[in-house]
């Protein structure tokens, strides 16, 4: 079996202004949903307290939400999670009272109420640590980006290190939007998904540059212009992109049907990570690596005197 | 040509069996099982304790599966859950309070495993259920209490060397000492830079003024105590709880990390970790008429009976109620030699307290004092030393009749007593039990599905190679297991979705192959020519794409914390495995199945489409 039947080298560079427009106008959307919706922020970021309770019949939020209110522990947020028999309830930090009683407190009033809940999670952040994660996640998104470039640059040339970092921020940011966008709860779990797609997302436009670098030693294509050349080494990894990405995309789909409430987030970041990650790497990264003016005689220097001899 | 040298099958081989032995005991399960282990080092679990059990049990009519001592522990396994509780309380029963029993799950996998270190991967708290919380301790309570304590050894010294002084005062992290003219300041800074070493002493010689920090080796030191300090308490008093395997550690220069995996009540383990102990000094009643009259049920007014564990067992001692002293006038407790080279426990105590002992010796030579350890309403004797003299200064030594490791016992103790700084809970996670199973089953499902589709899709799009695919891939699930099995990392709900998407990735690098296999076949190259172009050519790319997600990988190690951590380790880990298997254990199939074949005329590589011409 073979899906892609490509006869001639698809001219994705004549296409740029138009992905560059799609991009643009994405991303900016993506920007516009952070500044104005903002990230919903678990509780690990903003800290506070979240319980999980799980009753054996379907669950009345109302009176769930009533109750907790009656206790006056300020805005509590009481929603259902995953099926109607589990709830989640949400409480802010309230400087005073330890996270101990608040969370005892709940419980026995829930019981009151209703003795078959039971509690499946508490989680109590403080206050100081949400912002160490923020700073620690930045810092390490950064560290990720600074040393991708460096490899990529070292390996390849600094002009695709440059263009392979834009189009993965480029795919982080789009990320992000769609978690502000839709209120999707943005959690560590989440973070780390985000983090991952960087590296993934990297992959993709490594490969591509991959093609890029072997065709421009290859004295078969000498004479094509830089454009033609990397039309050709998309055109001839596309099949690999495919596939490759809806394998993982499977293993997602899995996590998502089968993984919980606990994967969901991940394994949402990780779906959009993906899909934008096949477009941005070859229609963001390989025409910005053009614009930058990326041309065989970066790449074929370090083998220099091979070619003299095939020459 | 495409053939390896048997060094590489035996490099495959050996590697598969290895992975193999160690993902083994993930398969067994666990059996109940009870652990006894000691909170003193002078009281030791030995052979001799495991008769005492192996009695007990046999006295109750229990017969165990097994009984080994491991390291400082004694465990015991049982059949099911409820020999597990009969046995424990019958343990209880014959050992009493000195040691801890507790409940346990022990790997059910054969003993050969076992003595080749092959234990089951280390879960995490939100899969196996539990309580996990992360404390910080006060570090300028600590300083604070070291500050009032040399306040008042300036004091003492000014005194002794009679020296006027006007007034000491603390301001933050600063003393000052207010004296006369410039004769008494002068002899003040004398006094003080020699006899406390530890400080920094500067003097202003208009207004008549010393002032006195601490050196800031001594400020670290005094955090680092402080946390050790708090660390060990927190041990004693988890202790308690009976937990099998809790984990008490330090977590940056002022947190402690504490995780009790399988506690069901987190209300009294909150309970008792964020609960103060009390020290308090008592004297002790030898008075034959009454303590006989005490142990015979009838307690004279005034006087508790307590008990004092020691090495030797349980003894009874009859104490006045009168609290003489408490642990906030103790500064510190520590394991030492007096000066007879004899083990002895040297105990610090501040100002008020030095005068109320010295009173308190003065007037009671000859007699015993007790030193009692409060927590929750329970009261233990620590010691109870005979007063020999009276002791000004305020430093206390008790010696006489114990071994290093009793001594070593007593400080702790009695620095249980005064916690050196308070700890706030900063974050807590709660797990139930039922939960943790879910959690397992639900990570298990999706990277078991996720398998089966990315198998079955590979077999069907690129034939014979897909299989060698596919059972690449089931060699690096097998690889990645074993490595977090012999690491003993601990394995997290996002672990496992890192397991899942380590090999939605690997897939990567054997779509790759077979893409770059098939695209040399449709140019006209002969099969053995596309196998080995289409490794070499692959490898490359295989190469930079691992290396920068690796890059991706390390810095969530590095940088991250909990769930992100949980997933980095498994991510890289991941990488690693998936890099030896996609391309030497797939090569290796595939030389072992084409490699021999000398006129080989078409590989099963799915359908090679080729453009006419």
């Amino acid at each position: 079996m073979e899906l892609f039947r490509i006869k001639r080298d698809i001219p994705f560079m004549s296409y740029g202004r138009l992905t560059t427009a799609i991009s643009l106008v994405t991303f900016i959307l993506a920007v516009f949903f952070l500044a104005t919706r903002g990230l919903n922020y678990s509780v690990e970021f903003t800290g506070g307290t979240v319980l999980e309770v799980q009753y054996q019949q379907s669950a009345d939020l109302n009176l769930i939400r009533d109750s907790v209110d009656s206790l006056k522990l300020g805005e509590a947020t009481v929603q259902s999670l995953g099926s109607s028999s589990d709830v989640m309830i949400r409480l802010p930090n309230k400087p005073g009272t330890t996270s101990a009683q608040l969370s005892d407190k709940v419980m026995s009033l829930l019981k009151a109420k209703d003795s078959t809940v039971q509690l499946r999670k508490v989680d109590f952040v403080g206050p100081s640590v949400g912002e160490e994660l923020v700073t620690h996640g930045l810092t390490a998104a950064i560290l990720v980006c600074l040393g991708i470039m460096a490899y990529l640059a070292i390996r390849f040339e600094w002009r695709f290190a440059v263009s392979a970092i834009i189009a993965n921020m480029h795919d982080v940011v789009i990320i992000l939007g769609c978690f502000a966008f839709f209120r999707w709860e943005f959690s560590l779990t989440v973070l780390a998904g985000v983090l991952a797609v960087l590296g993934y997302s990297v992959n993709e436009s490594v490969v591509v540059f991959d093609r890029i670098r072997e065709n421009f030693r290859k004295p078969g294509l000498r004479g094509k212009t830089t454009a033609s050349i990397i039309d050709n080494a998309i055109t001839a990894t596309m099949s690999r992109t495919i596939i490759t990405h809806f394998s993982t995309e499977m293993m997602v789909v899995s996590m998502l049907v089968f993984g919980g409430p606990a994967l969901h987030g991940f394994a949402m970041a990780l779906t959009i990570g993906i899909i934008f990650g096949i477009y941005s790497s070859v229609l963001v990264a390989s025409p910005i690596a053009l614009w930058l003016g990326v041309s065989r005689e970066h790449m074929v220097k370090p083998v220099k005197p091979k070619e003299e001899a095939v020459v | 040509m495409n053939r390896y040298p048997l060094w590489k099958y035996l490099v495959i081989a050996v590697a598969l069996i290895i992975a193999t032995i160690y993902t083994l005991p993930n398969f067994y399960g666990e059996t109940p099982a009870v652990q006894v282990s000691s909170t003193r080092q002078s009281i030791t679990v030995d052979t001799a304790l495991m008769g005492r059990v192996e009695e007990a049990l046999k006295a109750q009519n229990i017969s165990p599966d097994g009984l080994y001592l491991d390291g400082s522990s004694l465990k015991i396994r049982f059949k099911d859950a409820d020999t597990q509780i009969k046995a424990r309380d019958a343990i209880q029963h014959a050992l009493g309070d000195s040691y801890i029993i507790a409940l346990n799950l022990l790997p059910a996998s054969p003993q050969w495993l076992a003595n080749l270190k092959a234990y089951p991967m280390f879960l995490g708290l939100d899969l196996r259920g539990g309580v996990h919380f992360l404390l910080q301790v006060d570090m300028q309570a600590a300083i604070d209490k070291t500050m009032e304590r040399y306040a008042g050894d300036i004091r003492r010294e000014l005194k002794n060397k009679q020296v006027r002084y006007g007034s000491i005062k603390r301001n933050g992290n600063v003393l000052e000492v207010q004296l006369r003219d410039a004769d008494t300041l002068k002899a003040a800074q004398n006094v003080v830079s020699r006899t406390l070493p530890t400080l920094v002493v500067s003097s202003d010689d208009a207004a008549y003024k010393l002032t006195a920090t601490l050196k800031p080796e001594e400020v670290t030191k005094i955090q680092g105590d402080a946390v050790k300090q708090n660390i060990s308490t927190l041990h004693n008093r988890v202790n308690e709880l009976g937990t099998s395997e809790p984990i008490i550690q330090q977590a940056g220069p002022n947190r402690i990390v504490v995780e009790l995996p399988g506690i069901q009540d987190t209300a009294r383990a909150k309970d008792i970790i964020g609960r103060t102990a009390t020290l308090e000094v008592r004297m002790v009643e030898d008075d034959q008429g009454k303590v006989s009259d005490a142990l015979a049920g009838n307690i004279p007014a005034g006087y508790d009976l307590l008990d004092e564990a020691t090495s030797h067992g349980d003894s009874k001692i009859l104490v006045k109620k009168d609290v003489e002293l408490t642990g906030d006038n103790i500064n510190d407790a520590q394991a030492g030699f007096d000066e007879n080279g004899a083990p002895a426990v040297h105990i610090n105590l501040d100002s008020t307290g030095a005068s109320i002992f010295r009173q308190v010796t003065a007037e009671n030579i000859g007699k015993r004092m007790a030193m009692i350890l409060v927590e929750k309403g329970r009261a233990e004797v620590v010691t109870a030393p005979v007063i020999r003299s009276e002791i000004g200064g305020g430093r206390v030594q008790i010696s006489g009749s114990m071994n290093p490791a009793e001594a070593n016992d007593t400080a702790l103790l009695l620095r249980a007593g005064s916690l050196a700084a308070p700890m706030n809970i900063i974050e807590e996670r709660t797990v139930g039990p039922s939960l943790g199973k879910e959690n397992i089953e639900k990570g298990f499902h999706s990277t078991l599905w996720g398998f089966a589709a990315i198998a079955v899709f590979m077999v069907i799009y690129y034939g014979v190679f897909g299989v060698f695919s596919a059972i690449s891939l089931a060699v690096n699930v097998f690889l990645l297991l074993a490595i977090l099995s012999i690491l003993q990392a601990t394995l997290t709900l996002p672990g496992i979705a890192a397991i899942a998407l380590a090999l939605g990735m690997a897939i990567d690098a054997n779509v790759l192959i077979n893409e770059r296999i098939r695209e040399e076949l449709r140019n006209g190259v002969p099969p053995h020519s596309a196998i080995q172009a289409g490794y070499g050519h692959a490898w490359a790319t295989i190469l930079d794409s691992n290396v920068t997600t690796l890059i991706a990988g390390l810095a969530l190690l590095i940088f991250g914390s909990g769930p992100v951590r949980g997933f980095a380790v498994v991510h890289c880990i991941g990488i690693l495995t998936s890099m030896f298997s996609a391309v030497l254990v797939s090569r290796g199939l595939v030389n072992l199945w084409y490699g021999r074949r000398r006129k080989l005329t078409s590989l099963a590589i799915g359908q090679v489409w080729k453009p006419e011409k």
